[in-house]
């Protein structure tokens, strides 16, 4: 059903399957481990699974969408506490402990993400490091929760009648609910969510302009990785069958951090790996320290301290990248792929160009009013970008838009797609004027764009990035993902993606990561991105550069059939002959002010333009 | 609240954001050249305090120690440079510390408080630069997130050596006036005077610094355009190094002055350097006055709030401080990607 199958395997589906390996694995430790490992190693194991949950969680929040919060501690004990005080005190089943421990971490978390979607970076950091603060005093101060005298005898694990008093049972469970989590939060990352998810980390921008709510999926992440740490502390309650709010504070939160980045941020396997590091090197050093110095709770925080900062130094971005580079050193890969030609013969087989177009929706018929300018001006501070810019643009017509640097043709852009309100004037989008929609409004209008400056996520594959414009033709969220209900729509999702691919040419390199291409390419990325949208209409800026002969005649041919389809194209570049050729219309700027508009071989001799552009000398 | 105790309160709260504005002079200097988060300011901070303690109690500090055997090791890798990079380390790393540790035998006996003071300051300042050439140097280019991690994980080495050095009690620093005049009905300390003055003989400092002197425009460059300023042939080992040292002697001077005001443990400096780098946020990180106005609003908030509910100063804080930072974040407009 999808044309472009000739490639080799794609890298998401043997990422998938490095997973499952992973898992089948772990499932058969966990299933052999716990009946033959010492008691004191039940417990140890136990708790490597339990912060594996919470830095699970991180990894989804921190190492993928770049969120970095020194609360999780407080969210294990906020269901800690809800379960105990159930169990204990009201004789409520463990499992309605749980459920109410997931909701109340659930909601908490929701009303902090309220506040904390929005910040960025260092603000999210801090306001974590002060609600971390916050719980930490309300465990140790609530009569309730019986302060730093911590509150014992804790009911066991049940269902129905069934009762793990052991903890060798404990670990089984703990482990199982570590595989589920993993399989899960894989299935996730592999999914039209999980990609949109990875835009959170410094490529908001170009999220919201493919039609992602990067402010919504913020909070999900964050409501995602609390409920990991919810579920942790669920279990860690009837695990320990103790608890004080000493295993809830800050310093526990900084632990999480370490795991995650030790074991490697931006990998799920990172999680058990840090957490096992973390917890096993803590346990030792506690153990040996003492007895070497002769003195109790010195050193350890200390050794342990400089031993995290030397694996910092020797693997900034974790263990886990280096050991797999460790594994993968042999065949060298690199170089030689920047020369991959584009694929030439893919606007030819007229089995790949087809089922495009017809998808593309061309109601509005040819001629009609897709965008329309009416005196736009925007500044910034004292210097106006643009001035009073009046134009149009129709379906079935591409118009360019040129003028020397500066002239403010970016920052059009930015007003046409949302990034910037303009100080005066409208922008009519469709024969409708809404007043200012964000990005992802305009996108889902049907409008797609490219930037001057590629905004690709560069460590993830071509297709992949691709099929971050079919965004919008997809419903399944969050849990769909999680659970693989979404394997239909993905596979529709993706077949989308190959076609735009195959479209631009690019259908060879489909599996190499996007940031390996050379930035030609990269641009063809973008516009098949923005093809993935199946827009209207098409703003692209600067397409042409950095394209060589070839590539530049397969992108005039492709702009060419899009108008043949009825879309309309706006279009910056500086490559005169480029424009010259394919434009219908040429808007010409210079110091933010339309100085001509008309067709290229008016504009090509009008006096204003050559004064412009050659400084009065012709 | 009368009217008397609320300008005390005040006064005491301007005093404290004196120094929070100190240490988020510190942290932007840091951060904006290095990209490093620098958690660890308030543990020299507290470093600063206690070492000026010991000295005053006619004690040789641990810190001393440190600062002796982190120089070694820099001096020993300096080596291997080249000569004129042998020649800075044998000047740096060998005859400083060499005149330090001499001029402290000496000195320390005499219990003098502004000798005290001074060796504290020429103690710990140096620990800036030996803390960027040992921890942060070798992965410079490492993301924010791992550098902020590092940065986490010294200022657990650093709480670590304070317990050594300086055992779990606390200590006041000398103080550099005992001076007290009366105000109308409200008695202003003369150290509190004192904090305010170097603070302002600090930033006018440092104005200076970066408005005139070539060092302070290498700083400048490097802040505003890290990879720019390397192709221009700025030293990025030599800016950090320097951002680092500035940081420090910050740090320590904050510690003697602050010191001398609140007794201070070795674990003490956190939530000191937490509320600095709280007020740096509210200048963004960027804007010096913003940082300003910031220190003396979380000193002010902090001092009132210690009134009401001391054992939830902390707390209260913290938590009337996150409407400040929503607000400053909604203001910033709409999703921002950061590098």
């Amino acid at each position: 059903m999808t044309p472009a199958r000739n490639g080799p395997v794609p890298r998401v589906r043997v990422a998938a399957g490095r997973h499952w390996l992973g898992l089948l694995a772990l499932i058969a430790v966990v299933a052999v481990a716990p009946a033959m490992l010492p008691a004191f190693y039940v417990t140890l194991f136990g708790y490597v699974g339990l912060a594996t949950l919470v830095a699970l969680g991180l990894v989804l929040l921190t190492g993928v969408s770049g969120q970095t919060s020194f609360g999780q501690a407080s969210f294990v004990g906020l269901a800690a506490y809800a379960t105990t005080l159930l169990t204990k005190f009201a004789g409520a089943p463990p499992l309605a402990g749980l459920a109410v421990g997931l909701v109340l971490t659930g909601v908490t978390a929701w009303l902090l993400g309220l506040v904390t979607a929005r910040l960025s970076g260092h603000f999210l950091a801090l306001v974590s490091v002060a609600w971390g603060m916050s719980f930490f005093a309300l465990f140790g101060t609530l009569p309730l929760l019986q302060g730093f005298n911590g509150i014992g005898d804790i009911p066991p694990l049940s269902v129905g009648a069934l009762s793990a008093e052991s903890k060798r049972v404990n670990l089984a469970v703990i482990w199982g609910v570590v595989a589920i989590a993993i399989a899960m939060s894989a299935n996730l990352l592999d999914s039209r969510v999980g990609r949109a998810i990875r835009t959170l980390n410094g490529a908001r921008l170009m999220g919201e302009s493919v039609g992602i709510d990067t402010i919504r999926l913020s909070r999900a992440v964050f409501v995602i990785a609390a409920l990991y740490a919810g579920i942790a502390g669920f279990l860690f309650a009837h695990f320990q069958r103790f608890i004080s709010p000493t295993p809830f504070g800050l310093g526990v939160s900084i632990d999480y951090l370490f795991m995650v980045i030790i074991g490697g941020a931006e990998f799920l396997w990172g999680a058990p790996l840090g957490a096992a590091l973390v917890v096993v090197l803590r346990d030792q050093f506690n153990d040996w320290i003492p007895r070497i110095t002769g003195r109790a709770g010195d050193f350890e925080l200390l050794v342990f301290s400089v031993v995290v900062i030397l694996l910092l130094q020797r693997a900034p971005s974790g263990l886990l990248p280096l050991l797999l580079r460790l594994k993968r050193r042999g065949p060298a890969a690199g170089g030689a792929a920047i020369d991959v030609p584009v694929d030439a013969t893919s606007l030819s087989n007229p089995a790949l160009s087809t089922p495009v177009a017809t998808a593309l929706p061309n109601a509005a018929g040819q001629g009609a009013e897709l965008l329309a300018l009416e005196s736009v001006s925007h500044s910034f501070g004292g210097l106006a970008a643009n001035r009073e810019v009046s134009f149009a643009v129709h379906a079935g017509e591409i118009v360019a838009l040129i003028g020397p640097n500066g002239a403010g043709k970016t920052t059009l852009f930015n007003v046409v797609s949302g990034v910037l309100a303009p100080d005066a004037g409208r922008v009519r989008l469709f024969g409708a004027c809404a007043g200012h929609l964000p990005p992802r409004r305009v996108a889902a209008l049907g409008i797609a764009r490219t930037f001057q400056h590629v905004k690709l996520l560069a460590g993830r594959s071509v297709l992949e990035n691709i099929a971050l414009g079919a965004h919008l033709s997809g419903r399944a969220g969050l849990l769909h993902a999680m659970l693989r209900l979404d394997r239909t729509e993905e596979a529709r999702l993706l077949a989308a993606a190959r076609a735009q691919a195959a479209r631009v040419g690019l259908g060879r390199v489909l599996d190499m990561p996007a940031g390996d291409l050379p930035l030609g390419q990269q641009r063809l990325v973008e516009i098949a991105r923005a093809l993935c949208l199946r827009p209207r209409l098409l703003l692209l800026d600067e397409p042409a550069a950095g394209l060589r002969l070839a590539e530049k005649q397969l992108l005039a041919a492709l702009l060419r059939q899009l108008r043949a389809e009825g879309m309309g194209v706006l279009l910056v570049e500086h490559d005169m002959d480029f424009v010259m050729q394919l434009a219908d219309r040429v808007v010409v700027m210079d110091f933010g002010q339309k100085i001509a508009e008309g067709p290229p071989e008016r504009v090509q001799s009008d006096p204003v333009v050559l004064e412009a552009y050659l400084g009065g000398l012709a | 609240m009368d009217s008397f105790v609320f300008l005390a309160l005040l006064q005491d709260g301007i005093t404290t954001g004196a120094i929070y504005l100190l240490l988020a002079i510190g942290l932007l200097i840091v951060f904006s050249v290095t990209r490093v988060i620098f958690v660890p300011q308030g543990d020299l901070l507290a470093f600063g305090a206690l070492t000026a303690a010991a000295l005053q109690a006619g004690q040789i500090p641990g810190t001393l120690w440190l600062l002796d055997g982190a120089a070694a090791l820099a001096l020993v890798a300096s080596l291997f440079g080249g000569w004129r990079a042998a020649l800075r380390g044998v000047l740096a790393w060998g005859i400083y510390p060499l005149v330090v540790t001499v001029a402290t035998m000496f000195l320390a006996p005499r219990q003098v408080p502004a000798i005290s003071i001074l060796l504290a300051l020429a103690i710990v300042t140096p620990m800036g630069p030996l803390i960027w050439r040992f921890a942060f140097r070798p992965i410079a280019d490492a993301s924010v997130l791992a550098l902020l991690i590092l940065a986490m994980a010294l200022h657990f080495v650093l709480i670590g050596l304070g317990l050594l050095f300086f055992g779990p009690e606390e200590a006041n620093a000398p103080a550099l006036t005992d001076a007290s005049f009366d105000l109308g009905a409200l008695s202003v300390s003369g150290q509190s005077v004192a904090v305010l003055a170097c603070c302002a003989a600090l930033v006018l400092g440092l104005r200076w610094f970066f408005g005139a002197t070539l060092h302070g425009k290498v700083l400048r460059a490097a802040a505003s355009d890290r990879i720019g300023a390397r192709l221009v042939g700025i030293d990025a080992g030599a800016t950090g190094a320097l951002a680092f040292g500035l940081a420090s002697f910050i740090a320590a001077l904050a510690g003697v002055l602050i010191g001398a005001i609140t007794p201070l443990s070795y674990d003490a400096g956190f939530d000191i350097g937490l509320k600095g780098f709280v007020a740096a946020i509210m200048g963004g990180l960027i804007s010096y006055p913003m940082a300003a106005a910031g220190a003396v609003l979380v000193g002010v908030l902090e001092s009132l709030s210690s009134f009401w509910a001391s054992a939830y100063r902390e707390v209260i804080v913290f938590t009337l401080l996150i409407p400040i930072l929503v607000w400053l974040s909604l203001r910033s407009g709409s999703p921002e990607d950061r590098a």
